[in-house]
């Protein structure tokens, strides 16, 4: 009864293209926010802004530009990692080499390294499709791995590739506390997603959404598949890389090559399939779920007070949490955002029945 | 020449094994369109299962005999991979069907954490050895042909010929038998190979079971020679780029791409490696098998993609 768009009508084509087009979801985007600028901050402790809200908005911005890959273009990629790795090892050796080098700038340069790496390890999606592809990008993973351990130019001679920074300022504001760490996030999330969001529903999002559905229809109807697949490779990781340089300054602050290890590749992925693929909201929604379980999980034992031994423990944290995801998979193939749009619909009609 | 040749058979020896794990990769691609992620947790649990029945049944029955406890384990670790299979089938595949290949793959991932978890619960997360017998000595051979001869690892031998007379069993028993004949035809088309009357069900459940006795025979192998432990499961993601090296869909492509990965991994680490400083290894055999793939997309031995509109 609440949210319907009867009575809204669109007089303009300005209006009628807007990103949200009823009034109660600019409401609702609104709210939301208020309490991710306002009271978030305000209100929670020390403890959760840094174990759960800064790697949900660093994760989502990952999964936000891994979505945009594999999601809307449809090439499906594991070496996410490793471009997250390029982004913050990049930006890393910006801020180190290059006196007074401002936070920002060095995370988007970082990023825009990591989009080099990407339109190079993208090339090969031009004659490589499905499996085949997904099975070749690990190159780049074990790449990234193997160079930030070994060629010691990129970690500034740091043994064993691990490196930290200190003293970080935005404007001459430092970053210290939580709550300045998750604002900075925060500000880089709500650009991104904004950004992506315009992309996607733009020419270029529908070139690769046709791209998707059936790149050589795509072809015949005057798609270019380079240039659509290389953009794709190429925002995609500009993004991944400017998540990648956020976990690593922000979130962690002193980092080795394993904080980028296939595994994140695979948590991205699990994300981005679990959230939606496809959708801007369901990278948010995947990111949520992939940080909130394995801490609920942990948890779950020292709750009920149960003596459980933490190898144990650490065991079922993994039945569970593949347990889970097979689930998922089963119960919503198409990911949390196909029940949110569910959610949606019902919503227009409740509480009455047609 | 001597040291080149050692390299070389050195690579062909670890190739066959990569070739062992690939094939468990190509078994399930061709029967159900599914990228077995879990093949590398499967390894790791059968070998855990094997490592550990070796260790249990002979305090059970109380009896002392290292060959028959070894046979009781390996039937016990079969049995339990046969299981595996039932319930991946029955709980997982069955509600799956007709999802995109991306969705398969990461049901396959989910797979893989739950067996890695449940293995270890199950059976305990130490390191534990495999001992069938294998000898460890090495041997000199081509003694007349070259001075100094070359060394060969006589497990590496033994592995190898086990893994060609597996490959040649499976060979007989996908072109000769019934059910080999059925699985072929539910490679070719699910729903044609269901309207003839071919239970998809039952061919999935041989198919994993399949699957998981090369698994458990590739999991002896490796356990054998560096002992059963967690890092197991990474053996299998040296065996992806076998996979799609050779073809998704091509069982000799598994063994040649498996080879020349081996042999690949292996040259390269030593004449190519010290001028990058090592460890090369990893990424090696991806870069290989992805400038193969430039040339032929669907791999050495897969089937040609027809695209249409």
């Amino acid at each position: 009864m609440l949210y319907r768009e009867n009575g809204q009508f669109k007089a303009s084509y300005r209006s009628d293209q807007q990103i949200f087009p009823i009034l109660q979801d600019r409401i609702a985007i609104g709210l939301l926010l208020v309490l991710a600028f306002v009271l978030i901050p305000l209100l929670s402790s020390e403890y959760l802004l840094r174990a759960i809200f800064v790697p949900f908005l660093i994760l989502s911005l990952a999964a936000l530009g891994l979505n945009i890959l594999v999601g809307y273009c449809g090439q499906i990629s594991l070496g996410t990692g490793a471009f997250m790795a390029i982004g913050a090892y990049a930006a890393y050796n910006f801020q180190a080499r290059i006196p007074g080098m401002p936070l920002i700038a060095s995370l988007l340069l970082g990023g825009l390294c990591s989009t080099g790496v990407g339109v190079l390890f993208g090339i090969p999606s031009l004659r490589i499709k499905g499996l085949y592809l997904a099975v070749a990008t690990l190159a780049a993973q074990f790449f990234a791995d193997w160079a930030f351990l070994r060629i010691n130019w990129f970690t500034n001679n740091s043994s064993s590739g691990s490196v930290s920074v200190a003293g970080l300022n935005v404007l001459g504001v430092p970053i210290e506390s939580p709550v300045q760490k998750y604002l900075l996030c925060l500000v880089f999330l709500v650009v991104f997603a904004l950004l992506a969001k315009n992309l996607v529903r733009g020419a270029i999002g529908r070139e690769w959404m046709a791209i998707r559905d059936m790149d050589v229809a795509a072809a015949v109807i005057g798609i270019r598949p380079v240039y659509a697949k290389l953009t794709a490779f190429a925002v995609s990781s500009f993004i991944v890389g400017v998540a990648g340089g956020l976990w690593g300054f922000i979130h962690l602050g002193s980092w080795e090559p394993a904080a980028f290890s296939i595994d994140r590749s695979f948590q991205l992925l699990f994300m981005v399939i679990i959230g939606g693929l496809g959708s801007v909201m369901g990278s948010f929604f995947g990111a949520a779920f992939i940080v909130v379980l394995p801490i609920v999980l942990d948890g779950l034992p020292y709750w009920f007070g149960l003596p459980v031994d933490t190898a144990l423990a650490s065991h079922l944290t993994f039945m569970i949490f593949g347990a889970l995801i097979v689930f998922f998979l089963i119960v919503e193939p198409h990911g949390i955002a196909r029940l949110w749009s569910t959610a949606k619909e019902k919503l227009r009609l409740w509480p009455f029945p047609h | 020449m001597g040291f080149f040749l050692e390299t070389l058979f050195g690579g062909l020896m670890v190739g066959m094994l990569y070739s062992l794990i690939a094939l468990g990769f190509v078994l399930i691609y061709k029967a159900s369109g599914v990228f077995n992620f879990a093949q590398g947790a499967m390894v790791l649990f059968a070998a855990l299962a094997m490592a550990r029945f070796y260790e249990w049944i002979p305090k059970w029955l109380g009896f002392d005999n290292k060959i028959l406890a070894n046979v009781l384990a390996f039937a016990a670790a079969v049995v339990v991979m046969v299981a595996a299979a039932w319930i991946i089938e029955r709980l997982v595949l069955r509600h799956l069907v007709n999802q995109e290949h991306i969705t398969l793959l990461m049901a396959t991932l989910g797979i893989t954490y739950f067996l890695e978890g449940f293995g270890q619960t199950l059976f305990g997360s130490d390191i534990y050895k495999i001992d069938v017998g294998m000898p460890k000595d090495p041997v000199i051979a081509f003694e007349g042909l070259l001075q100094g001869g070359v060394l060969i690892n006589k497990e590496d031998l033994y592995a190898a010929v086990i893994a060609a007379v597996l490959v040649a069993l499976l060979a007989l028993f996908f072109q000769k038998t019934a059910t080999g004949r059925a699985l072929r035809a539910v490679a070719d088309d699910h729903q044609a190979a269901q309207s003839i009357g071919i239970p998809l069900g039952r061919i999935w459940i041989i198919v994993w079971s399949v699957a998981g006795f090369v698994a458990l025979v590739a999991g002896v192998i490796w356990g054998s020679k560096l002992g059963v432990q967690f890092s197991l499961s990474l053996v299998a993601l040296k065996a992806l780029p076998v996979v799609i090296l050779g073809g998704l869909t091509s069982v000799p492509g598994a063994i040649i791409g498996g080879l020349i990965i081996g042999v690949g991994e292996k040259l390269s680490e030593i004449y190519i490696g010290p001028m990058l400083g090592g460890g090369i290894e990893i990424w090696f055999a991806y870069v290989l098998a992805l400038a193969f793939l430039l040339i032929r997309p669907q791999g050495l031995f897969g089937e040609k993609i027809i695209d249409r509109v």
